[in-house]
């Protein structure tokens, strides 16, 4: 379980990024950070790793205080991907992915080994392990830079924004395979998005921030969706257009379902039909 | 024409070959000297351009220092050290370093510089310490930068290296000295043109050099961000 309590951030220039900031993040499950740019996301995702330390307030996981935890081994047990893939330019695929086990002392035959699986299991053809990162397609850089993160198996795993410069089909590709992994790894993951429908597809609970960091309403999809805390959490969702307005029309003996733009969305079937 | 071709005779003339004034002596010596000078330089300088060049402080006293010490005139300094110290190989070393500093510096400092800043962030993240960002990932990527510091510092110490003769016996420069006390324009030539060879075969060896330091992966382009490429040239294995 991750804990914010309370959490500023200023920055020596004397933005504040974040003001005021609670919240918890339960274990085992995907916490999902939307907003729009500059409210914050990033910074509150770097606060876990120590990559940002708050001016006030605290971080906790499992009921720690993580100022209190030296930052580079703090780093080393969680897994961070990053928008840009962050991949060493100057190391093979495989060495990037066994970089942190590397760091905390894997023997290198054994950390190879995992790095190699660890390809499996991202979906990465093991023919592309000799190759540097400028080798590769965007897709599959984000797919190294996932491996990476998960290569310490840890429990906490941070996501900016991991498929923002991939195109729609591929990041639609690497959605399903984040949602496929996590349910075999079951890891406390805080993902980061400006992409609602992202969002939806992948977290359990929902952030929507405001500037500074503000939470505008906290909670799962359906709860967004139904009961919107105010107009900027609805127009955020989209609870109020498009295809998330859905009304009823009755054609012959069926119900349809139509969306706000008058486009079918589908025929809606008793509850005994599933 | 006639003047070169004396020279070229002078190169080639056995009696030059022997005695404390031989050519292949006074290669050596010149090689030596430059040598030491660009080790002294370096020394100083490496550790300082990787601490600016990694923390991003110090760099407007490090530019401000380098031309500084680019305008002082190297014979200017080299006279002024050897009234303080006496005739003698201090005064050409000490004023040879202060020469060579400055683009060793520069290629130390601009090769951590030139690093994305992203990369660095990334390492960072993943849990390395600063020490380690230092070994793995600046120094990889910063050395054809400081490599190129190098192979300009090589080259102003050679050529420059002359100038120790003026003050001790030593080096290639001796032959322009004595030449020019003598009239003997055949040496005077022969001797600049073994120091032109010598600077055109250092440069060689760096090109060659500079061209194995690029990390792979980086296929020529100095710590840029992996690009986004479909089907672009393998970099170079
Ligand atoms: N190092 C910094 N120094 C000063 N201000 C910063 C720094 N990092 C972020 N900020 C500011 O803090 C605010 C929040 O930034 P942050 O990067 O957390 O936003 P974000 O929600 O991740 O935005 P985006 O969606 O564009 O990535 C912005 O106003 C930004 O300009
Ligand atoms: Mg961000």
């Amino acid at each position: 379980m991750i804990e914010f309590r309370s959490v500023s951030k200023r920055f020596p220039d004397g933005t504040l990024a974040v003001e005021d900031f609670s919240l918890v993040l339960p274990s085992h499950k995907t916490t999902v950070l939307v907003g729009s740019s500059g409210s914050g996301k990033t910074t509150l995702l770097r606060m876990i790793n120590r990559m940002v330390d708050p001016t006030s307030g605290s971080v906790e996981i499992d009921g720690e205080d993580i100022a209190t935890l030296p930052p580079v081994k703090l780093r080393r047990g969680i897994g961070y991907v990053m928008q840009n893939s962050g991949l060493l330019p100057h190391r093979t695929v495989l060495d990037n992915v066994a970089t942190v086990p590397l760091l905390r002392g894997t023997p290198k035959r054994q950390a190879r080994a995992d790095a190699l699986a660890m390809l499996d299991t991202v979906g990465l053809d093991r023919a592309l392990a000799d190759r540097y990162p400028s080798q590769l397609s965007g897709g599959q850089q984000q797919r190294v830079g996932v491996a990476r993160g998960l290569a310490v198996n840890p429990n906490i795993l941070l996501m900016d924004e991991p498929f923002g410069a991939v195109d729609p089909i591929v990041r639609a590709e690497l959605q399903q395979e984040l949602v496929r992994l996590q349910k075999e790894l079951d890891k406390t993951v805080v993902f980061v998005t400006h992409d609602i429908e992202e969002a939806f597809l992948l977290g359990d609970q929902i952030v929507i921030l405001r500037d500074g960091g503000r939470i505008a309403q906290v909670g799962s999809p359906a709860e967004l969706l139904a009961n919107p805390a105010d107009d900027f959490v609805a127009s955020f969702v989209g609870a109020d257009r498009g295809r998330r307005a859905l009304h009823v029309e009755r054609h012959g003996n069926e119900d349809v379902v139509v969306d706000s733009d008058g486009r079918l969305a589908g025929v809606l079937k008793p509850e005994s039909a599933r | 024409m006639n003047l070169f071709a004396s020279a070229i005779d002078w190169i080639l003339d056995p009696a030059n070959y022997v005695g404390l004034n031989a050519i292949p002596l006074r290669i050596g010596q010149h090689l030596v000297f430059s040598l030491v000078t660009l080790v002294f330089a370096s020394a100083i300088a490496i550790p300082l351009g990787y601490l600016i060049g990694h923390t991003g402080r110090g760099r407007g006293l490090a530019v401000t220092t380098s031309g500084g010490l680019r305008a002082i005139p190297t014979l200017g300094l080299l006279t002024l050290v050897a009234l303080w110290v006496g005739i003698g190989v201090v005064a050409p070393y000490v004023a040879l370093t202060v020469l060579a500093i400055p683009p060793i510096l520069a290629g130390a400092y601009t090769g951590f510089e030139a690093i994305d800043r992203r990369t660095i962030d990334a390492a960072r993240a993943v849990g390395m310490s600063e020490l380690q960002i230092v070994r793995k990932v600046e120094l990889p990527l910063g050395l054809p930068l400081l490599i190129g510091g190098l192979r300009s510092a090589t080259l102003q110490v050679i050529a420059t290296a002359t100038l120790a003769a003026y003050v001790a016996d030593l080096g290639l420069g001796r032959y322009l000295f004595s030449g020019l006390k003598t009239r003997d324009y055949a040496e005077m030539l022969g001797g600049s043109i073994l120091v032109i060879l010598l600077a055109l075969a250092l440069e060689g060896i760096f090109a060659l050099i500079q061209r194995f330091v690029v990390p792979r992966g980086v296929s020529g382009r100095l710590g840029t961000a992996p690009k986004l490429r479909t089907g672009g040239p393998a970099a170079a294995r």
